[in-house]
């Protein structure tokens, strides 16, 4: 990071390391790779090496035999249709905690990020409560896709809301203003002055949420349950391999439920980037 | 204690900050290191620091050999521009740090704290937090935190530059007096060159990582050695390749040898001085600088055709803008201007 | 301002609010309602059993060893990504996202297959005697992975925010670096890294799917809070598992309670 020769002397140059001596720094950072290779990489590694144990007919028979195949397409559309629904529905609820005011907004924004907080086993017992078998106002929709939706929509609530926030509280009132004073409708201005700005931000809590959901076990346990061809999610499938000791098929889905994860946050991070370099 | 510059220079990645850059700063002095942005000022400072270390060259402090020494045990008073204060801590505290750093006894320190406090005028806000602080008086407790633990030298880096003109002219002539009475060998970085002219003994000014001349503030105004030195340490006209300061614009009414035709193309009053601006015949403008009553005298007007003779000049080579004449040109080299 | 039209500026309040209220605020007010239904007495036995009182027991010395491991790492890597520089900062940036990216049952998987007795490490291990899997010192290990992020996170723009001319000065006074450290750095980032140690915590108390698959679920001996509950409900201690539930909302919500105060302390 040189400065340019105009640049203020103050600005760029690397500072010194915090520990001055070379050394210092050296075994701070192989302490830091070795930590992280062993709680973090040696798993990941031990995971990919199983997968391939059976070589690639084991490995394609994991992901591709009806009930995988089927799993696979279920958790993809699941989670799309939620990061649909966390999309507006985040953005609205972002909108609502930014521009409006209310008694008791304080503390609904605190309350947003309790799907953060909250152990996923007790989401699920949350929803079981209200919309399950013993439901005080009669919805039951235990052990169905829509509950899934439904689970996967409470743990992804805050990606969105709290991606979109600050950028909102950052908008340019004044270009509103202009807009308005130009004759664009609300929804015009919305449309061409604000949603742009938020665009990045959307995009990013999106892949995030997209990420976790596709991960998601804890909350669908009691709520939804992993039946076959019904609600069998990725993860609870490859929870039933680990049970029925197929461990090279658990690796393999794990290895391809972990590449999508991967691939769509590093896809959607590029387009954040370039989201941002476009967002004027 | 004096300080010796040999030769250093540093680089950051393809941008080269400090090049071969030697000076003397003597036992006790006020110098000052003047420079526009991106000069080599700072890092030179911070070399002298030990908060960087040089490609090459050495730092010797009181004769002794540092350049390897960490800023940490050179034994340096150190006054950052945004006041680097200890956020979480009182003045007192930050004041004490470097004195609890060296486990001196308790009382030692606060008795030590009070006079320093007493000395930068912070009496009273001892266990006030540095956010309590207004700038100028966040900048005295820094000085005083780089005091309390005696250093062989001070370096303030851009110390005024955060704050509002008035408190830095008031800091500015502060400084100058804490030196009288401290006498502890003081560098001070700044780009203001009317700060390095009122405060310092010994500028030294910079430009791309070079010393372009050190010295009395007095002599780089009058005896600049290069074109640079001359125009930023004071406003300065080019008549061709005369380099004619506004005060030593003659005007006159009627034409003499070595004077050309202008026409005041503006009057400004700045108080007790006029700022002239004139055009001359060849569609150049240059300005001078006289007295209220120097113009009252002549009786000047907007758009009066007057003549102008520069008392004083230099010129300067024009290869490399060093100067290759001497002060006062010969009427022939005012004639060819 | 916009939108303010006062019908879209009601719509879309009811909207957001009808969201959260229907998906998150009556589901939670419920489960209050299912655990106290049959009485306190009864809610107070179903967690009192030596299995559940186990279980919650296991979660919190899980938590307590797990998370110092985590704080310490967190500051010190946070350290050294912004106060040094060396090339591979985007792969060790990228390694410590990685726990956000995995399914916890994959997790669970991918440490049963290095520390179990078929894995990896499993000869050695059982040479040694040492016990990972179905034990304590797996689901420990499961709960470090899933919470590695958290307080490095919290931590990196802390320290990119205070900048480093405090610790300058500090040297220059003759402050060395572990001075530095403690008298500097550490009391300009505690709340940052209060922040992060708190929601790290909550994580680890919340952790289900890994722990599911590394710890065997042997009731009373390593079954966590979380699994405790999931296992009353199949076994239809409904009260059982909604105490269970509301113990762990209660301290879910004291959490995010800290975490507010800890975010304006922040600032």
């Amino acid at each position: 990071m040189s400065s340019a020769a105009t640049g203020t002397s103050s600005a760029a140059p690397p500072r010194p390391a915090y520990w001055p001596r070379l050394g210092g720094a050296a075994l701070g950072r192989g302490l830091v790779v070795g930590y992280l290779s062993i709680i973090v990489l040696l798993p990941i590694a031990a995971l990919v090496v199983q997968s391939t144990d059976g070589g690639w007919s084991a490995f394609w028979n994991a992901i591709s035999n009806p009930e995988a195949w089927w799993s696979l397409r279920w958790t993809l559309i699941a989670s799309l249709i939620v990061v649909v629904i966390n999309v507006f529905a985040g953005t609205a609820i972002a909108w609502v905690l930014v521009r409006d005011r209310f008694p008791g907004k304080a503390a609904l924004n605190g309350v947003i990020d309790l799907p953060f907080a909250l152990p996923t086993i007790v989401a699920g017992v949350t929803l079981l409560a209200l919309y399950g078998p013993n439901s005080p106002v009669g919805i039951d929709a235990a052990f169905t896709k829509v509950a899934v939706v439904m689970a996967l929509a409470f743990v992804t609530l805050p990606f969105v809301v709290r991606a979109v926030q600050p950028v909102l509280m950052e908008v340019d009132v004044e270009a509103e203003e202009a807009a308005a004073s130009l004759g664009a409708s609300p929804f015009t201005t919305f449309r061409r002055v604000i949603l742009p700005s938020l665009l990045p931000a959307i995009l990013s809590g999106s892949a995030l949420a997209f990420a976790r959901a596709i991960g998601e076990f804890g909350s669908l346990v009691l709520f939804a349950a992993f039946i076959p061809f019904k609600t069998e999610v990725m993860s609870g499938l490859i929870f039933s391999q680990i049970g029925t000791g197929n461990l090279t098929g658990a690796a393999a889905q794990s290895v391809v439920l972990l590449a999508i994860a991967l691939v769509v946050l590093l896809v959607f991070g590029r387009l954040t980037k370039w989201s941002l370099r476009h967002a004027g | 204690m004096s300080i010796i510059v040999e030769s250093a220079s540093k680089r950051f990645g393809d941008f080269v900050a400090v090049d071969d850059v030697s000076l003397t700063v003597p036992d006790g002095s006020l110098t000052a290191i003047l420079g526009p942005s991106g000069s080599g000022k700072s890092t030179l400072l911070r070399i002298i620091a030990g908060l960087e270390t040089p490609d090459s060259g050495r730092i010797l402090i009181q004769g002794n050999d540092a350049t390897s020494i960490p800023a940490q045990h050179r034994d340096v008073g150190f006054v950052f521009q945004h006041y680097a204060a200890f956020k979480h801590m009182t003045v007192h505290n930050n004041v004490a740090f470097g004195l609890k750093i060296r486990k001196r006894d308790k009382d030692e320190i606060d008795q030590r704290v009070r006079e320093l406090l007493a000395l930068v005028h912070l009496d009273g806000l001892a266990d006030r937090y540095p956010s309590q602080l207004s700038g100028g008086q966040r900048q005295r407790m820094a000085l005083a935190r780089a005091l309390a633990v005696e250093p062989k030298v001070l370096l303030l880096d851009e110390p005024f530059g955060a704050l509002d003109a008035q408190v830095r002219k008031e800091l500015r002539a502060w400084l100058r007096r804490l030196h009288d009475e401290v006498h502890v060998t003081t560098i001070f970085v700044t780009h203001d060159q009317e700060e390095a002219m009122e405060v310092a003994e010994q500028i030294v000014v910079m430009n791309v990582g070079q010393v372009e001349q050190a010295g009395p503030p007095r002599e780089l105004y009058e005896h600049p050695k290069s074109e640079f030195v001359m125009g930023f340490v004071g406003a300065v006209n080019r008549l061709g390749s005369l380099f004619v300061r506004p005060h030593d614009v003659e005007i006159l009414h009627h034409p003499k040898p070595g004077a050309d035709e202008a026409m005041i193309e503006h009057l400004v009053h700045l108080g007790f001085e006029v700022r002239v601006e004139l055009v001359l015949a060849g569609g150049d403008g240059l300005w001078a600088q006289i007295t209220q009553a120097e113009a009252e005298q002549l009786e000047l007007q907007k758009g009066q055709i007057v003549y102008v003779r520069p008392s004083r000049g230099r010129v300067f080579d024009r290869d490399d803008g060093r100067p290759s004449g001497d002060d006062t040109p010969s009427t022939e080299e005012l004639q060819a201007a | 301002m916009l939108a303010s039209g006062r019908l879209s500026r009601w719509g879309l309040r009811s909207f957001a609010l009808g969201y959260l209220g229907l998906l998150l605020l009556i589901p939670l007010g419920m489960i209050f309602f299912r655990a106290f239904e049959h009485g306190l007495g009864t809610a107070f036995d179903s967690i009192t059993t030596p299995d559940a009182l186990h279980a919650f027991y296991l979660t919190g010395l899980v938590t307590l060893i797990a998370i110092p491991f985590n704080t310490i790492f967190g500051v010190g890597c946070a350290l050294l990504l912004v106060r040094t520089e060396f090339r591979g900062k985007a792969l060790i940036n990228a390694i410590i996202d990685l726990p956000f990216a995995i399914s916890p049952v994959v997790i669970g998987l991918s440490l049963l297959l290095v520390y179990s007795e078929t894995g990896w490490f499993g000869d050695w291990l059982n040479a040694n005697g040492f016990q990972i899997i179905f034990a304590l010192p797996g689901i420990v290990l499961a709960t470090i992975f899933v919470t590695v992020p958290f307080v490095v996170r919290e931590v990196v723009p802390v320290l990119h925010e205070i900048g480093d001319e405090q610790e300058q000065a500090a040297r220059t006074l003759g402050a060395n670096s572990w001075q530095t450290f403690r008298r500097i750095t550490l009391p300009a980032i505690r709340w940052g890294v209060s922040y992060g140690v708190v929601i790290a915590t909550a994580r680890a108390l919340g952790e289900f799917g890994a722990v599911a698959v590394v710890s065997g679920r042997i009731a009373g001996q390593t079954q966590t809070a979380t699994i405790w509950i999931q296992e009353a409900f199949s076994r239809y201690d409904y009260t059982g598992a909604y105490v269970g539930a509301v113990v762990l909302a209660a301290i879910a919500v004291s959490i995010l309670v800290a975490m507010n105060v800890f975010k304006r302390k922040e600032a």
